[in-house]
């Protein structure tokens, strides 16, 4: 057997296992949909204990616990906004990593069309008082006096 | 001069704006609980003292009480353990354990090495009334009010701090 081909194999097989490593969550549901829905869900959903991961990257009991609890609504024919609520009702709506709309943040999702209306109007008064300068300014350019 | 007055007044509007959200942010990660001021989760389960009774949340409902989220496990836990044999033996308030995803015969000798500062403890095996509770971290320490109303939540090793400040003067009518 040539050296090479050992090695190729040697380096696939560690490939294999280190992606092994890495597969933390090997829950599958019955039906391919549940399973697109569960893997999104678990990816939107903040780990309270390490708080910067999605429940469905994170050793932790807790994540394990809330994937669980994911699956089991899901199978329980819960919708996605259901099972939101369900996680936001117990944990507040910092365990979504998409927030919601809601009156309380309102004002941060109106805030970038207030600023661009106030630019917008400071521009249209820059332009227009520059316009009207224009206007008033009747003096020959001095290219134009030249012989 | 009037130039500089425009800029100036959003500066100190984006200052205030600022201030209000740091001073707002979470502390150190430890984040408000949405249950405060909601009625207490309903829980049904094992107690880990007197074998075949089961502790139901409705019993404490007419009068204050503590809940403390707990394990053997968890080693915060341990540092808390002094206050809370404290706060057991004030008798201002009922402390009600929550063991969380522990181990039975662990639970019992840590009670039995350290002392028993709860009224009763329930066994949360699952860890599904801890969800419940919103717990993400032991200890967790929840005051909940005559009426059935969780009134606030404490992350961490419950201290002296906390029992003075936030736990006494509610329990004494103080405060609700």
């Amino acid at each position: 057997m040539k050296r090479a081909a050992v090695h190729t194999l040697v380096l696939q097989s560690l490939m294999l296992f280190a992606s092994l490593g890495w597969a933390l969550d090997t829950t599958v549901l019955p039906d391919p949909a549940l399973q697109a829905r569960y893997v999104a869900l678990t990816h939107e959903l903040r780990c309270m204990q390490c708080q910067n991961e999605a429940i469905a990257d994170s050793p932790v009991d807790l994540a394990a616990d809330l994937r669980n609890q994911v699956r089991e609504q899901l199978l329980a024919g819960k919708s996605d906004d259901e099972i939101r609520s369900w996680m936001a009702a117990r944990y507040g709506d910092f365990i979504l990593f998409r927030p919601r709309y809601s009156w309380r943040n309102a004002w941060l999702w109106g805030a970038p069309a207030v600023l661009l209306l106030v630019g917008a109007w400071f521009s249209w008064r820059i332009v227009r008082t520059r316009t009207l300068l224009l206007a008033d300014d009747h003096e020959p350019l001095e290219e134009d006096l030249r012989p | 001069m009037n130039r500089f007055l425009v800029p100036l007044g959003v500066f100190a509007l984006l200052a205030i704006v600022l201030a209000i959200g740091i001073r707002h942010s979470p502390d150190k990660g430890i984040i408000r609980s949405p249950l405060i001021g909601k009625p207490a989760p309903q829980f049904a389960l094992p107690a880990l003292l007197e074998p075949g009774r089961t502790v139901r949340s409705q019993d404490f409902k007419g009068h204050w009480y503590l809940l403390n989220v707990w394990g053997t496990w968890c080693g915060e836990c341990r540092a808390e353990h002094e206050m809370l044999l404290t706060v057991g033996k004030s008798g201002a308030v009922p402390l009600i354990g929550l063991d969380w995803k522990d181990d039975d015969a662990q639970a019992q000798a840590w009670l039995r090495q350290l002392g028993n500062p709860y009224e009763t403890v329930a066994v949360d095996r699952s860890g599904r009334a801890a969800i419940d509770w919103g717990v993400y971290g032991a200890p967790e320490t929840f005051l909940v009010n005559p009426a059935g109303i969780v009134v606030y939540k404490h992350v961490g090793a419950l201290t002296q701090v906390e029992w003075m400040r936030d736990i006494l003067p509610r329990v004494n009518g103080g405060k609700s």
